[in-house]
């Protein structure tokens, strides 16, 4: 009763603004450009956290970013081995698989929050909600979810940074995350949450355009834009760096 | 050298491309094998998404064998009516093809059907084409004669109505035994993303029994031009072709293909279908080995 009253006057507390802090996030880059030279990118993502009058906490607080990639709509299958052939057996389909998920916290998630608090904030990437839409149990969803994990992570696509956020006096924090060079184009956004005794007591968000540019640009939207065209340059360039090289070599 | 791929979505070393393109342009001049056999599990395995992989390598292809072509072109060693006859299959076989590959995807066995094919048909013609050159090199180091070749087609092919003839394969047969062969291959392009060269090769020296000299330049100019139907193919519907993979890969290969054209003139033939049937065999074992002991993924991604 006493829990469920503080929880009510906190949540009235969070609307009028009054009394909580606030953050103040920005990034080292609210535009990624991919070109030719683009191995992927290392992202600063720092702010302030303003408390009400100045006065700081007696318990530090801490602090977590999450940096998110356009979500996917994925088909996922599973290898087994039948009559001594591993074949395509067990599949999935999640609606809304981050293509890009990166999360570093000033201590470990589970010393910061509790399993629930993490879930709806989807700290982590095994508490990402994939929004599944095929007729699967419990246990196959999570094996499926702990593969999907398995290769985003060694594609650099899912990183976890636990302990990294350095917070400088309790009020300036900053945290680096790593952009893989495999990142789709879109809109990624990064989110920061300030964390008080396992509670999130303001949270912030930044945008940030991820986009090929330049010869990048131009190639993506010819082989999308126009195929024949660029099949018949494909060819092309092929014929000729063939013939050219034929060509010189009889010289030779 | 880290460059970007505008199409795959990643940076990859350029230098490692254009080596990898060298080496296959080096088979594909000395045997007359397109190589994408080999260029499409490499790329794969290096990291670059299997459509992209197919797609782009098919374009590869093309650009080893247009130098190929025009050297054997240049020495005679070219059978155009067998080659035409080749192409017309090779792209009904694509087009096919394309309608299979579909099908197979959306029953979700499309790298199960592609690891058996590759498997079953590298196994065999790799283990046909070692019996046989080992017991060329067994009867050459002998000093014993090598049995008065008589090159004969296989019985099924002279059973087939309607005969033409293709004076530089030195052959009276049938153009349907050709067509049907080039539909073969022209399917495995579109399904595997390689030339069909290491299925024509032996297909036109044991089944249809064509003179040596003429298989080459023949296999290399119907690769070329099927290649170039497939890319298009590729082009228009998956959209997968890197032109900047393709370009790296091009470097390499068509330098390549250059060297081994010369070699190819130098070594004994003998030796060269030894070690063809080596690579062959050892592709075809490690594919064995991702279907019957452990694949390199369990799971797979498809975006939709």
């Amino acid at each position: 009763m006493l829990r469920r009253a503080s929880a009510l006057i906190a949540a009235l507390l969070l609307l009028t603004g009054a009394d909580e802090p606030q953050l103040v996030p920005d990034v080292s880059q609210r535009e990624v450009q991919i070109l030719y030279s683009f191995t992927g990118a290392d992202l600063l993502l720092f702010g302030a956290i303003v408390y009400p009058g100045g006065v700081r906490p007696d318990k530090p607080a801490d602090i977590v970013v999450v940096l998110k990639g356009p979500e996917q709509s994925i088909q996922m299958r599973e290898k087994q081995k039948v009559a001594g052939i591993w074949v395509n057996a067990d599949s999935a389909r999640f609606e809304s698989a981050p293509s890009f998920y990166a999360m570093a916290s000033s201590r470990p998630i589970s010393q910061i929050v509790d399993e629930r608090t993490a879930a709806i904030y989807e700290l982590g990437v095994d508490k990402l909600q994939l929004s599944p839409s095929s007729l699967n149990d419990s246990a196959e969803l999570n094996r499926f979810q702990a593969g999907l994990v398995d290769l985003r992570d060694r594609a650099g696509l899912f990183v976890e940074r636990q302990g990294t956020v350095e917070i400088t006096d309790g009020v300036l924090y900053r945290a680096r995350l790593p952009l893989s060079a495999r990142v789709i184009v879109g809109d990624y956004t990064a989110e920061t949450f300030l964390v008080q005794d396992g509670r999130v007591v303001a949270a912030a968000v930044r945008d940030i355009t991820v986009r090929k540019s330049g010869f990048e640009q131009f190639m993506a939207v010819a082989a999308e834009d126009w195929p024949f065209l660029y099949g018949l340059t494909a060819i092309a360039i092929a014929v000729a760096m063939g013939w050219a090289a034929g060509a010189i070599a009889r010289r030779i | 050298m880290d460059l970007y791929l505008p199409i795959a979505n990643l940076s990859v070393n350029a230098l490692v491309i254009i080596g990898l393109g060298g080496l296959v342009g080096l088979l594909s001049g000395m045997f007359g094998v397109g190589g994408g056999f080999l260029t499409t599990p490499l790329l794969i395995f290096y990291g670059i998404p299997p459509t992209v992989a197919a797609a782009s390598a098919a374009s590869q292809v093309t650009g080893a064998s247009v130098s190929g072509v025009v050297t054997h072109m240049s020495r005679g060693t070219v059978d155009f009516r067998m080659g035409g006859v080749l192409i017309a299959g090779g792209i009904v076989g694509a087009g096919m093809g394309v309608f299979i590959f579909r099908l197979l995807q959306s029953l979700g066995q499309i790298d199960t059907v592609i690891g058996i094919l590759y498997v079953l048909m590298l196994g065999g013609i790799g283990g046909l084409m070692a019996k046989e050159s080992i017991q060329a090199l067994i009867a050459l180091k002998t000093g014993r004669k090598p049995q008065a070749s008589k090159r004969r087609h296989h019985p099924l092919v002279a059973a087939l109505p309607m005969r033409w003839r293709f004076y530089r394969s030195g052959l009276y047969i049938s153009p349907l035994a050709p067509f049907l062969l080039g539909m073969a291959t022209g399917i495995l392009t579109m399904l595997l993303g390689v030339g069909g060269g290491f299925i024509l090769v032996p297909a036109m020296l044991y089944l249809l029994g064509m003179t040596t000299q003429s298989v080459v330049g023949t296999s290399l100019f119907q690769i070329l031009f099927v290649t170039m139907a497939t890319t298009m193919m590729h082009a228009m519907t998956t959209k997968a072709v890197d032109l900047v993979l393709a370009m790296l890969l091009l470097i390499g290969s068509v330098t390549g293909a250059q060297i081994g054209t010369r070699l190819s003139m130098k070594l004994r033939p003998e030796y060269l279908r030894v070690l063809l049937a080596a690579i062959v065999l050892l592709v075809a074992a490690r594919m064995a080995l991702g279907l019957g002991w452990r694949p390199d993924e369990i799971f797979t991604i498809e975006v939709r």
